[in-house]
């Protein structure tokens, strides 16, 4: 019965294409997978762009939208009917290839992100040998929709953001990178299914996940960080700043186009939690052995959903980063600590099991960290404010 | 008309173009373009003799042509550096207003 | 061949003679783009799954933002209001088209003459990433080293051209 709940969605795929000749049969289990992803997340993202209003609101000492529904639950449907009765205009001088092509092009890239990662037991929608580096390499192809957009608007604002967004994602594409390297070294695959697999095991009922050790916390955090910057989420939203540079590299975007831009950030983001769910979470494995009633698609759900309250929760507390101590923090702070992780988790499969080599491991990390912060720290002279008149 | 063969000649045409806008264009990081393009033709043609040639469990074309991508990307890397300097020093990047030796 | 060759070809060739011949630099780079991705399917068509993976990371996440920056920061993105090509384009032609024709010729000529050997499509080669990395870290080490230090050497040496002079040239 449990296995059934769990199964539930493969079974059911087995079952309809059941009906179809044997030689369709392998591509509609494949297109009913795609249809699926494509319905769930854009779902997930109409409960996000809510509990993010909401979130917001009340961190911000205020109620969120509340007139739609009770508790405001309707929003993102009026959203959604708002964006698509909205008037798409193009300006005069902008390049209309380009700048129609650049949501789509993003839109396709976050959703093809969705394929390698198992959203259940059984239910990765491709099993590749080197899903997390296809993973990599298609999130590596949002940097262009971002700039394609800037572009294409023919404003200087726009481009600018739109700049200052791809040196951004640059930057924190190679700590995001090295900090999900320190995973797949110690799993000894680059495949999604096996890294869950060597998570889904449980000593005492606790699990395995690489979270709950030293190297698998720092790297968490660090793929946290880069994740969100990677992402253009704030406090690493100077790109879309809405305080400075009105909407960034859409601000010539709107109605629907625009809904298509807020669909692929969010989709993004949800993947990129997908991502460290997999990675450093356990995937789709319940945290504790008695839980495991639960269906496993419920779990990677709840981990995502989790990972998204995390990010409003962020967003509604830190303040934002200026571009060059966004790019210090990722070349001169994250980086570096991405590669002692690295060193780290060796010296921690290298001593045998014990407690030696949790305290040696996590003295490490955290002898690491305060040095480093506090050389950071080090230049700056935080001295009277002096000022300078226009003579 | 066998499969290497098709990969062969597409590869000759990918080369063939990318060298056509390399001699042909008057921007600078069209030429580098262009090169790219040569490149990529023949990582193609590399990547086409490994998986027909004799000996595919060896891993030779595929290593080959990781190396030469990890190469080439190095290579735009410093030409475009190049081409940046020598804009802000000539304010063109046009390369047949290139055509003198006085700095 | 199957019909994903022939379009994932189109696609490649399309890309590549756009990226050619284009006026506005911009579109040619995105165009150059497209060309990088069919050529990263034809990677993953040849069974070559790592490679094609790195082709995108390296080439479309990496070197076309390379050389998009680098048009922007050249103040290229407009559309040139002469001709884009140079004094002799003919030339360029004749001898691109030339090199074809030799490549072309040899191309077919041995596939006439050795029907046997490519006729017969090799087995699926079973490639895993675990294979990948143990050959780059066994028989392939000392390229591999190379290659580190001809990308920290890239690296110095772009930052170093690139970086704004300290005393005043102007």
């Amino acid at each position: 019965m449990i296995e059934k709940a769990d199964q539930i969605f493969v079974l059911l795929g087995h079952w309809l294409v059941s009906f179809l000749p044997l030689w369709l049969q392998a591509p509609a289990l494949v297109l009913l997978g795609v249809v699926c992803i494509i319905v769930t997340f854009p779902a997930l993202f109409a409960i996000t762009v809510l509990l993010e209003r909401k979130g917001l609101g009340r961190m911000q000492n205020r109620y969120g939208p509340n007139r739609v529904g009770p508790y405001g639950i309707f929003q993102p449907v009026a959203d959604g009917i708002k964006s698509l009765t909205k008037e798409d205009i193009v300006p005069f001088s902008a390049d209309a290839v380009v700048h129609f092509l650049a949501p789509v092009f993003l839109v396709v890239v976050v959703f093809m992100g969705y394929a390698v990662l198992p959203i259940g037991r059984n239910m990765t929608l491709v099993n590749m040998d080197a899903g997390i580096l296809f993973f990599f390499a298609i999130g590596a192809s949002t940097e262009l929709s971002v700039f394609m957009a800037g572009w294409s608007s023919r404003n200087k604002y726009s481009l600018l953001g739109a700049m200052r967004a791809v040196a951004q994602m640059i930057s924190y594409e190679v700590p995001l990178l090295m900090s999900s390297l320190v995973v797949v070294m110690m799993t000894g695959s680059l495949s999604p299914n096996r890294i869950v697999d060597a998570q889904n095991q449980y000593t005492f009922g606790l699990p395995h996940w690489y979270i709950f050790t030293p190297w698998g916390f720092a790297g968490f955090i660090l793929f946290a960080v880069a994740g969100m910057a990677e992402t253009n989420r704030s406090p690493f939203d100077l790109p879309e700043g809405e305080s400075e540079l009105v909407a960034g590299y859409f601000t010539e975007y709107s109605g629907f186009k625009f809904a298509l831009f807020f669909l692929g950030e969010y989709v993004g983001m949800m993947g990129i939690s997908g991502l460290g769910a997999t990675l450093f979470l356990g995937g789709y494995s319940a945290p504790l052995q008695v839980l495991g009633f639960v269906p496993s698609w419920l779990w990677f759900i709840a981990k995502i959903m989790f990972a998204m309250c995390a990010f409003i929760w962020v967003r509604g507390t830190l303040p934002r980063l200026r571009q060059d101590q966004l790019m210090n923090f990722a070349w001169k702070f994250v980086l570096p600590l991405t590669l002692l992780n690295l060193f780290d988790a060796a010296l921690w499969r290298f001593m045998g099991p014990g407690l030696l080599r949790w305290v040696v491991c996590s003295a490490l990390l955290l002898l690491a960290y305060t040095a480093m912060a506090r050389i950071g720290m080090r230049r700056e002279r935080f001295g009277p404010r002096s000022y300078r008149y226009a003579e | 008309m066998n499969p290497l063969t098709g990969y062969l000649l597409v590869a000759a045409l990918l080369f063939a173009i990318g060298l056509a806008g390399a001699l042909t264009r008057r921007n600078a990081i069209l030429v580098l373009i262009g090169i790219e393009l040569m490149l990529n033709a023949a990582n193609l043609n590399l990547i086409a003799f490994w998986r027909y040639g004799p000996h595919p469990e060896a891993l030779t074309g595929m290593m080959f042509a990781i190396f030469s991508i990890a190469v080439a990307a190095a290579e735009a890397a410093v030409g475009l550096g190049l081409v940046i300097s020598i804009h802000r020093h000539a304010h063109t990047t046009d390369i047949d207003q290139m055509n003198r030796m006085k700095g | 061949m199957s019909p994903i060759f022939y379009i994932l070809a189109a696609l490649s060739v399309a890309g590549a003679l756009a990226a050619v011949l284009l006026k506005n630099t911009v579109h040619c780079a995105l165009a150059l783009t497209a060309a990088f991705a069919g050529l990263a399917l034809l990677f993953l068509e040849l069974d070559a799954q790592f490679a094609g993976f790195v082709q995108i990371l390296v080439y479309i996440g990496a070197v076309a933002i390379l050389v998009v920056f680098a048009i922007l920061l050249t103040r290229d993105s407009e559309t040139p209001k002469d001709t884009v090509y140079g004094h002799n384009p003919i030339i360029g032609l004749v001898a691109a088209a030339g090199i074809f024709a030799v490549l072309a010729w040899a191309v077919l000529q041995s596939a006439a003459a050795l029907p046997h050997a490519a006729a017969s499509p090799a087995a699926v080669p079973a490639v895993t990433v675990m294979d990948i990395g143990n050959a780059l870290m066994g028989r392939y080490v000392l390229p591999l080293e190379i290659v580190a230090l001809l990308l920290t050497a890239a690296l110095i040496g772009a930052v170093i051209v690139a970086m704004h002079e300290k005393e005043g040239a102007r």
